[in-house]
């Protein structure tokens, strides 16, 4: 007697969370989207990324070497390799390097 | 309508100016990075992305133009931060300014302090309506003149000129910060400031460049073990050995410099005690702190994470004593908020000079503001369209449910890309300075 009343307070705890809680009805629709989210292991991608924020890497020939040589016994990446990969490990390709910076000119709210 | 400052009066924003280009394609460089008046709020400064500075001083009130306060109109500007190359590492150093923070005005010039990621400067911005004529030895164009020709001698005479205003660097700070600068915050003393990086935070004295004080340093050992960083920090107002920082995980700490060279260990430690069961995959990343501001009484602090603003009481560190939704019909939108990179805006926040209302910016270019005696809250909007001089700005309002009223905007039909990260408020009026991309709008109240 008392299983089956765990059992359907179970259930109401489960319907009440996707009722009751958007932000879990999103964390579902996310996990479905990208499946291996937060299972990378070696510390948390969102705050390296966000340490590494904003970074244009360009090429570098040490770096060129440092990768080659680690990579001589793996696959070479694939071309949409994340720009946040930490200095070694990522052989930059021209489509990496960033358009020149604009000159400087004078501020539009100056006039 | 929102209870005034000046005792009891509703009152109504009103728009008095907007600044910036009106065309559709926003150059990157324009766009406005931060906003601060200084301690009279005779001038606002804005920095952008381009590393450059732009100040604003209000005009005289004139006796004729009883209807309006002083506008604001450029008194300066200046390339503070241009961009870098750091070698070592192969990567730009954008020249994007972070922060601006203005010293107290101690004598005729006036002195601001702005920040980049890994440099801070201190400009001094003067003025110059005087200009020495009657050389003996060059004459007016600075030519040099014929020595043959000089027969007397004569005494330079101070003639006035057209006001010219200059900015010039006095101090640059540089080479103390490997990370990304965030927020720097000048001390009560008037001598010291501090500036923090995601996970370090150094005292500097304003006349010593070549070396500052670490007082927080948040590095593990080991870089895996990274749990959180520094998100935003700030002097305490009339306490110089208190300052707090916050941190990606949504708690505050108070350190006090008399207790310790090295600030590690907290003198309070501010967090809200979360519901377990509620938690989920972007509970840490919307509790993630992106601003942190003292009350002008010194007795509260104010935090804005994603979804709120909080305020709290600097006695009581286990629960903020009030919390405003900032836009909750988010929630429900984490998802894709996350997918366009939106969930990790860093939204700023301020109060009034009187400390009873705060003011935080949103999506779709609308802007909250919260009376903190009433209770009431108000959404308003930036746009050209409700751009006429001392136009009323019409309260607008984000439709949740199925029925949308006339006048309400659906959460789906919001403009993610028209955020206003940076608003700041007059100390001692009710005037607000608003940055929307590449624009920014200065609204007053209606003055009776």
């Amino acid at each position: 007697m008392s299983g089956e009343v765990q059992a359907s307070t179970e259930e109401q705890q489960e319907m009440q969370d996707t009722v009751v809680s958007p932000e879990k009805a999103e964390e579902v629709k996310l996990k479905a989207r990208y499946p291996h989210l937060g299972t990378r292991p070696g510390g948390s991608d969102l705050l390296r990324k966000r340490l590494q924020k904003g970074q244009q890497k360009y090429f570098d020939s040490g770096d060129y070497n440092m990768a080659k040589a680690k990579m001589k016994n793996k696959q070479l990446p694939t071309a949409a390799a994340e720009k946040t990969e930490i200095t070694g490990d990522h052989i930059p390709t021209p489509q990496d390097l960033p358009q020149r910076k604009q000159s400087l000119v004078a501020s539009k709210l100056a006039f | 309508m929102m209870a005034g400052v000046g005792g009891g009066n509703d009152f109504q924003w009103c728009f008095s100016q907007v600044k910036g280009a009106i065309d559709e394609d926003v150059a990157e460089a324009d766009i406005i990075s931060t906003v601060e008046f200084n301690c009279s709020g005779e001038l606002l400064a804005t920095g952008d992305k381009g590393g450059r500075v732009v100040i604003f001083q209000r005009e005289q009130e004139s006796k004729n133009r009883l209807l309006s306060r002083g506008e604001y109109n450029v008194y300066s500007t200046f390339q503070s931060h241009e961009p870098e190359f750091d070698y070592l590492k192969s990567l730009e150093i954008e020249e994007k300014i972070n922060k601006i923070r203005w010293l107290p005005q101690q004598n005729a010039a006036h002195f601001l302090l702005s920040a980049n990621d890994k440099t801070i400067k201190l400009w001094k911005i003067s003025e110059r309506d005087k200009r020495a004529e009657g050389y003996n030895l060059k004459d007016e164009d600075g030519r040099l003149r014929d020595q043959f020709r000089i027969t007397t001698l004569r005494v330079p005479v101070l003639m006035p000129m057209d006001l010219m205003v200059e900015a010039s660097p006095r101090r640059i700070f540089a080479n103390a910060h490997t990370y990304h600068i965030n927020s720097i915050s000048v001390n009560s003393d008037y001598e010291t400031y501090l500036s923090a990086d995601d996970l370090r935070i150094n005292l500097w004295h304003l006349e010593i460049t070549d070396r500052s004080f670490n007082i927080v340093d948040i590095k593990p050992a080991n870089m895996e073990e990274l749990t959180e960083v520094i998100t935003a920090a700030e002097c305490h107002p009339h306490q110089c050995n208190v300052f707090v920082y916050s941190s990606s995980k949504g708690t505050i700490r108070l350190c006090d410099m008399r207790a310790a060279a090295l600030c590690d260990r907290h003198s309070k430690f501010f967090e809200e005690p979360e519901d377990p069961s509620s938690r989920s995959f972007f509970s840490e990343i919307i509790s993630s702190i992106s601003d942190v501001k003292f009350s002008h009484s010194g007795r509260y602090m104010m935090t804005r994470d994603y979804l709120s603003v909080k305020v709290w009481d600097l006695n009581m560190e286990n629960r903020p004593v009030e919390t405003y939704q900032v836009h909750e019909y988010l929630r429900s939108k984490l998802c894709s908020l996350y997918e366009n990179d939106c969930i990790f805006d860093k939204f700023e926040c301020c109060w009034n000079g009187s400390d009873s209302a705060i003011m935080t910016g949103s999506y779709n270019n609308f802007f909250r503001m919260f009376d903190r005696n009433t209770r009431r809250d108000i959404t308003l909007e930036a746009s050209r369209e409700n751009s006429k001089p001392r136009a009323m700005l019409k309260p607008r309002k984000v439709c949740t449910g199925g029925k949308r009223k006339k006048d309400e905007i659906s959460v789906d039909s919001l403009d993610f890309n028209k955020k206003i990260l940076h608003t700041a408020w007059h100390p001692k009026e009710n005037v607000i300075a608003v940055a929307a991309t590449n624009n920014l709008y200065i609204f007053q109240d209606k003055i009776n």
